[in-house]
């Protein structure tokens, strides 16, 4: 027979290293043509952070994205990086590029000004140009000001770093420890299809909504989201390194028994939503999230299973077998 | 700011090359000369040394050469509490930890070459289960330590996180129901396996291609392994190919390096799906019990929640994993009085480390369930539950930390929406800036 039900989580991830004590540095250079560098030393092996400090670069410089050059991954150039773990990315280096971004721009004035003939304080950066505020017909475009700054002996490089907090570990006795930067919050519904003959439960359907504070770039947060959900779906039903655990034995060694969910088991029916409650510790309000995209699936099925069938399962992943094992014990 | 990029969807920067396949991988580097590294690993769970005889495979034609623990020219630990060999060369502690490692010409050779290793073990009695683990005369997982148990600061076994007083919170509460929680293993599986190359440049420094999610975590251990300083290495990072965690350990750097180092040669070290499956640190496995104290009216009292975690042979980031699972272990909710014991338990398996989710997901994975049972025992809807305790603006988590920006019932009333289910009235008019 088989049976539907429905189940629901609410979750949290917190952005940022435990204890915080991991900064980040960013550093842009402005070249001959007017474009920029922007260095970083967060390695992207597909998690964007490259694309969304470019997207905060860009504000913070208010100039064109296309302009903006992006490079991570080499230690001789690129400043440090504690890592690319901890969904901490989004909160702690878009707030280094912006320091970058300041730094770069007070340098920037400070040459320009005495070729408009003005104090720094005078001039705005903006619209990928210097202005003098309150005459902006008097002005230099971003490509006049690259080649007079390079060619004209100069070398600017806008530096900046941020950490959430210096290091902080817990009190041996209490285990206060207050250094939590930033909190994201997510909500999980999904719907499965037990098999009770053979134990299998089919994901039906799966809504995930995060509140990520402010989506930088809600393409992204899409993926994050949706893609997040193939480590949570392993973690509910299928994956195991050591399937009779604490037996070490039976250990699986390729993807014919180690079962990760591939989009042929996703549920047919997806949806994500986003929410932004701004978070303070954030640029714009933006924190990272994404590892929390796997935190709902788990529960969310766990829930659902019961509401199919009546039982708790309380060991994950639910494998056909404790399906069957828990039906039984339901009957006897 | 004016934000005219923040907040836009955007394509993914260098995406179009992404998906052509037109990116560089680690293993897609080919150094002229470069040669092959291969592992021997312990085929017994635990055991002492008692003979490793590499001369045969020296000996091989096409081997480079060996490389034991003796070849460590620095540190012969890493790790972030800096426990785990390089390479075993007394005793061993889990099946799979690397003993020696043969350079050669290609890998099938270095394959043959290490059957040639004259290895001779004496196995031990391991222990896989926690809590035989913890028993008193259980085998000791660490040769030389006094138990099983990972020690927060020397002596204390127990990591404790207190908010309120617990005992007082269970008297005040109408009912009490508890649990029991299991969460497994689970490999990161990323596209890209663990892979690095290693080779000395025009300028004699030590060049390292790595697939690490962090090169300046991890690059300070491995000069620190090679006895070098940091300037004398050049740590290149990948691009691609995934890492959710599991990149946060060194696993071929430190050895495609020394190999480097010693033979003068470019080399590649890397795992194949199957060695990385079997081999690589995991999400460590956590057991959970839990007492949760309730009103009638469905507000949260008390909890008191024990935490087991299974760190494998070594502590990988396990303690501090454990610690950052208790921080949020009672989900996103406001409760006044918890207690939350966790320990950290050495076993006979691999060692556990970071995966995407970090310890915070098995902490939420079983809560949810908990809360469930709650919502069931008070014949409540177990959105109303939930909308009733979660955190609010100003609301404190176990270690006193403020909650700032909360939103967990806004992106329940959305979810709600999403999912077609409609809320009462009365929920939809709560939020998480006031209670």
């Amino acid at each position: 027979m088989k049976r539907r039900g429905v189940g629901i989580a609410c979750v949290l991830h917190p952005s940022g290293n435990k204890g915080a004590g991991d900064p980040s540095q960013a550093a842009i250079e402005l070249k001959p043509d007017g474009t920029f560098v922007l260095l970083i030393g967060t390695v992207d092996l597909g998690q964007g952070s490259t694309t969304i400090l470019r997207q905060v670069a860009a504000d913070a410089l208010d100039v064109p994205i296309e302009t903006i050059f992006a490079s991570n991954f080499g230690d001789d150039f690129a400043p440090l990086c504690t890592g690319s773990f901890a969904s901490r990315v989004t909160l702690i280096d878009s707030h280094a590029v912006v320091n970058a971004a300041e730094d770069l721009k007070a340098k920037v004035k400070a040459f320009a000004a005495p070729m408009l003939g003005v104090e720094p304080e005078e001039l705005e950066f903006a619209d990928n140009k210097v202005f003098v505020k309150a005459d902006p017909e008097k002005a230099l475009a971003m490509a006049d000001l690259g080649a007079a700054v390079n060619w004209g002996g100069e070398f600017i490089v806008g530096t900046g770093a941020w950490m959430p907090a210096p290091f902080q570990d817990h009190d041996p006795e209490t285990g206060k420890m207050t250094a939590v930067a930033a909190i994201a919050f997510g909500t999980c519904v999904a719907e499965v299809e037990v098999d009770t003959e053979t134990g299998e439960v089919d994901l039906l359907k799966l809504v995930q909504v995060w509140d990520v504070g402010k989506a930088v770039n809600p393409l992204m947060v899409r993926g994050q989201i949706n893609g997040g959900l193939t480590i949570g779906m392993g973690f509910a039903l299928s994956e195991a390194t050591y399937p009779f655990y604490p037996s070490p034995d039976f250990s699986p060694s390729n993807f014919d028994d180690y079962v990760v969910p591939t989009f042929a088991d996703y549920p047919k029916e997806l949806k994500y939503g986003i929410v932004e409650v701004p978070k303070s510790a954030g640029v714009e309000g933006a924190i990272g999230f994404s590892e929390g995209s796997s935190n709902g699936p788990p529960p969310a099925i766990m829930s659902a299973i019961h509401d199919a069938i009546g039982v708790w399962i309380d060991q994950y992943p639910v494998t056909p077998e404790l399906v069957l094992r828990a039906l039984e014990a339901k009957e006897a | 700011m004016m934000t005219k990029y923040i907040g836009k969807a955007m394509p993914r920067y260098e995406g179009l090359g992404q998906v052509r396949g037109e990116i560089t991988y680690v293993d897609d580097i080919h150094k002229p000369g470069m040669v092959y590294a291969k592992v021997l690993r312990s085929p017994v769970h635990k055991g002492i040394i008692r003979q490793l005889d590499v001369s045969p495979a020296e000996n091989m034609p096409g081997v480079v050469g060996v490389l034991t623990l003796d070849d460590v020219p620095g540190i012969k630990t890493h790790g972030k509490y800096n426990d785990r060999y390089i390479f075993a060369s007394e005793n061993v502690r889990y099946k799979g930890e690397p003993i020696a490692a043969v350079v050669a010409v290609d890998e099938e050779t270095a394959l043959e070459a290490i059957d040639k290793i004259r290895l001779d073990i004496e196995e031990q009695e391991p222990v896989f289960d926690m809590f035989e683990a913890i028993k008193p005369g259980a085998p000791l997982v660490r040769p030389g330590s006094t138990s099983n148990l990972w020690e927060y600061v020397p002596g204390m076994t127990t990591r404790v996180l207190r908010l309120g007083d617990v005992e007082e919170g269970f008297k005040e509460a109408d009912d009490v129901i508890e649990g029991r929680y299991v969460t497994s293993t689970q490999d990161h599986a990323p596209m890209e396996p663990h892979v690095s190359v290693a080779y000395i440049d025009e300028a004699d420094r030590l060049v390292i291609h790595t697939v690490s999610q962090c090169m300046y975590f991890l690059e300070g251990m491995v000069a620190a392994m090679l006895a070098l300083p940091m300037s004398k290495l050049r740590y290149i990072g990948g691009k691609n190919g995934g890492g959710f965690g599991g990149k946060n350990e060194v696993v071929c750097d430190h050895i495609a390096g020394l190999a480097a180092l010693k033979f003068h040669k470019p080399v590649k070290y890397r795992l194949t799906r199957r060695e990385d499956l079997l081999y690589s640190p995991k999400r460590g496995p956590f057991v959970f019990e839990y007492k949760t104290g309730f009103k009638k009216d469905g507000r949260i009292v008390a909890s008191h929640i024990q935490e087991w975690h299974d760190t494998g042979a070594y502590a990988g980031m396990s303690a501090y994993a454990t610690e950052k699972c208790g921080m949020f272990v009672a989900g996103p909710y406001n409760v006044p009085n918890i207690l939350v014991e966790a320990q950290t338990i050495f076993t006979n398996k691999l060692t556990s480390s970071s995966m995407r989710g970090f310890a915070v997901i098995n902490g939420q994975a079983v809560s949810e369930i908990q809360m469930n049972k709650v919502a069931e025992a008070l014949g409540m809807d177990p959105w109303e539950l939930r909308f009733i305790n979660a955190w609010r603006d100003g609301d404190m988590g176990v270690t006193q930390y403020v909650i700032d920006g909360a939103g967990a019932i806004e992106t329940m009333k959305k979810a709600a929406e999403l999912a077609g289910i409609k809320l009462p009235e009365h929920l939809m008019a709560m939020s998480s800036r006031g209670r």
